[in-house]
């Protein structure tokens, strides 16, 4: 068996009193697709945030690549190639959609302090946002602002963006969130094609999409690993179905 | 605006330069060849105490635009802009009262003093956001305009008086009226085209980034701390530049120059004349001046007028004078 990729060791986070992570431990191979479930509130956003770097760990330790990364800021942790999305779509809705991947494109091709010349129209990072763009389905939308974007194409725009920083580990937290049908589907499909280029940590309450996708589940309820494994298993197991997956069959 | 935008979506440039698109060069160009043709009107037989007023209006304008930088590009409130026009009039009030009265001294202790300032005050206000920059850049100002009237060894709370302007290589060009006038107008020219330039450069894009969304600007590798704090020591340094020829305006130079009242006129000038749009600014100074001095013109009570005014502008036009005007919305 190969080296994790990620490995985040006894991780902890308290909101006041609450404990939201508690003694997470999990870990993610290289080309695997890492699902976490559990209920609404039990802590996945959070381990996201820790994991990517948004939020400060209050213990434990976040391994990346071998690397201790657990004190990195969220931008150093991109130039080691995690990229992530959120639950709550983030883009920059002012800039067209080319732009909001262009700039993810410039954040890693050279510096960014150059005060000459004209940002937009640098060939060489708008092909590589443009490319990107066709690889979600978004070719057609380059030139509209993104914020005019219906919500699905938002999520898949936030994919982009987050495969323009040539990331060795994607996290997504809910891709597929307030999506219809359809849209859902474009989105699955284009997680299918992602699948095994990339190590993929996901986020998601839609079921159906999770055990067709996951090569591992992890379930979280109340900030802790009630279980982790083959997602067959994981789905049998007594304990998560009444911790989650029970209400869902109900 | 936006159905320019959709409807050239073909093309190979995207669309957020563009969406000010021809408005973005007419504007400036107009502005500028009114300041530069000014003057021609005193020959036409307009009180010269007019020119002088342009003058003052184009100084603000470098200091507003200056701020426009950081305000409309950066998203950066500051309170506390007017410390750098303090700052650059008092490079040439003391190095004046120490004999040293050039201006290839005095511009660059004025643009290194102004550099120094904004990086040590930047390096610690960028850390906090929204209401608390606010309030720390004006207790920044607050501290260098308490230590300039303190300091009685350069005038204190009364000031000091020039009594020259500055010269440039030993010459006396800058007292000949005309002369000042159009350095003045190159220096408000070479400040909005370095704004210009910076804004639209990967840096400038990254900065507009971050005032969008700063933290998607992290998830895709950003500091925005970092080009933050390089917009605002550009911006003190250009807002140091005013002071400079402020000084030499007025041949004056006070503690309320950074007052508190100052950085807020600042501010009133940019939103005023439409954010984020650089020659907006300096419609926005132009305007404030104008109106400060007409209102003045009529009643010595012209505050009460100016004050609603200013707030009827801000609930009337959303995106300022340039917004009201060019407004081609659905
Ligand atoms: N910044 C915060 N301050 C205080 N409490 C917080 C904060 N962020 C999250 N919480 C709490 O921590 C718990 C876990 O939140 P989190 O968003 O991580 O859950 P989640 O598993 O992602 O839920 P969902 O499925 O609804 O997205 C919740 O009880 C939430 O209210
Ligand atoms: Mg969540």
């Amino acid at each position: 068996m190969s080296e994790a990729i990620l490995d985040v060791e006894n991780l902890n986070k308290s909101f006041g009193a609450l404990r939201v992570t508690d003694d997470v431990s999990l870990q993610v191979m290289p080309g695997e697709l890492h699902a976490i479930i559990g209920p609404n509130g039990a802590g996945k956003t959070t381990l996201l945030h820790q994991v990517s770097g948004l939020l400060a760990s209050d213990g434990g330790t976040v391994r990346f690549g071998g690397e201790d990364i657990t004190g990195l800021p969220m931008h150093a942790r991109v130039h080691r190639g995690i990229a992530r999305t959120f639950q709550i779509t983030s883009i920059l809705p002012g800039f067209t959609a080319l732009e909001n991947v262009a700039l993810a494109v410039q954040g890693r091709s050279g510096s960014s302090f150059r005060f000459f010349g004209i940002a937009s129209r640098e060939q060489a990072l708008n092909d590589e946002a443009a490319s990107l763009l066709d690889l979600v389905g978004l070719a057609a939308r380059a030139d509209l602002g993104a914020g005019t974007l219906s919500h699905g194409e938002k999520r898949a725009l936030e994919i982009a963006i987050a495969l323009a920083t040539k990331p060795r580990l994607l996290l997504l937290d809910e891709p597929l969130a307030g999506m219809g049908h359809e849209e859902s589907n474009k989105v699955i499909e284009i997680l299918r094609s992602l699948k095994g280029r990339y190590a993929i940590v996901l986020i998601e309450h839609d079921m159906d999409a999770v055990f067709a996708l996951a090569d591992r589940v992890t379930v979280l309820s109340y900030g802790r690993v009630i279980a982790s494994g083959d997602p067959a298993v994981v789905r049998s197991s007594p304990e998560v179905r009444a911790a989650y997956l029970g209400d869902e069959a109900a | 605006m936006s159905d320019l935008v959709s409807s050239a979506s073909t093309s190979d440039v995207p669309a957020t330069p563009r969406l000010r698109g021809t408005v973005a060069l007419l504007v400036p160009a107009a502005i500028f060849l009114a300041f530069a043709l000014a003057p021609l009107l005193v020959h036409a037989g307009l009180d010269p105490f007019y020119l002088s007023i342009v003058v003052r209006i184009m100084i603000f304008a470098i200091a507003a635009v200056s701020l426009d930088l950081i305000l409309g590009f950066g998203g950066l409130v500051s309170f506390g802009h007017a410390a750098f026009l303090g700052i650059g009039a008092y490079a040439v009030g003391i190095l004046a009262s120490h004999g040293a009265g050039d201006a290839f001294l005095q511009l660059p202790v004025a643009l290194f003093a102004s550099a120094v300032f904004a990086f040590l005050t930047g390096w610690i206000s960028l850390r906090t956001k929204g209401v608390h920059f606010i309030m720390i850049t004006l207790a920044f100002a607050q501290m260098a305009y308490f230590m300039m009237t303190s300091l009685s060894a350069y005038g204190g709370d009364d000031g000091m008086t020039l009594w020259t302007r500055s010269t440039v290589a030993g010459s006396k060009v800058l007292g000949d009226t005309t002369a000042f006038y159009y350095a003045c107008l190159g220096a408000l020219i070479l400040s909005y085209a370095i704004c210009r330039c910076l804004v639209v450069s990967r840096f400038g894009r990254v900065l507009r980034g971050a005032k969008e969304n700063a933290v998607r600007m992290e998830a895709i590798g950003f500091d925005p701390f970092r080009f933050r704090l390089v917009a605002y020591v550009v911006s003190g340094m250009i807002c140091g530049l005013a002071g400079f020829l402020l000084a030499n305006h007025t041949e004056y130079v006070s503690p309320a120059y950074m007052a508190w009242q100052r950085s807020g006129e600042l501010l009133i000038m940019v939103i005023l004349g439409g954010l984020g749009t650089l020659h907006g600014a300096i419609i926005g100074a132009t305007a404030f001046l104008f109106l400060e001095e007409w209102l003045a013109g009529f009643t010595e009570h012209w505050r009460i007028v100016f004050g609603p005014l200013l707030v009827l502008v801000a609930i009337f036009m959303e995106r300022g004078i340039l917004g009201a005007v060019t407004r081609r919305r659905r």
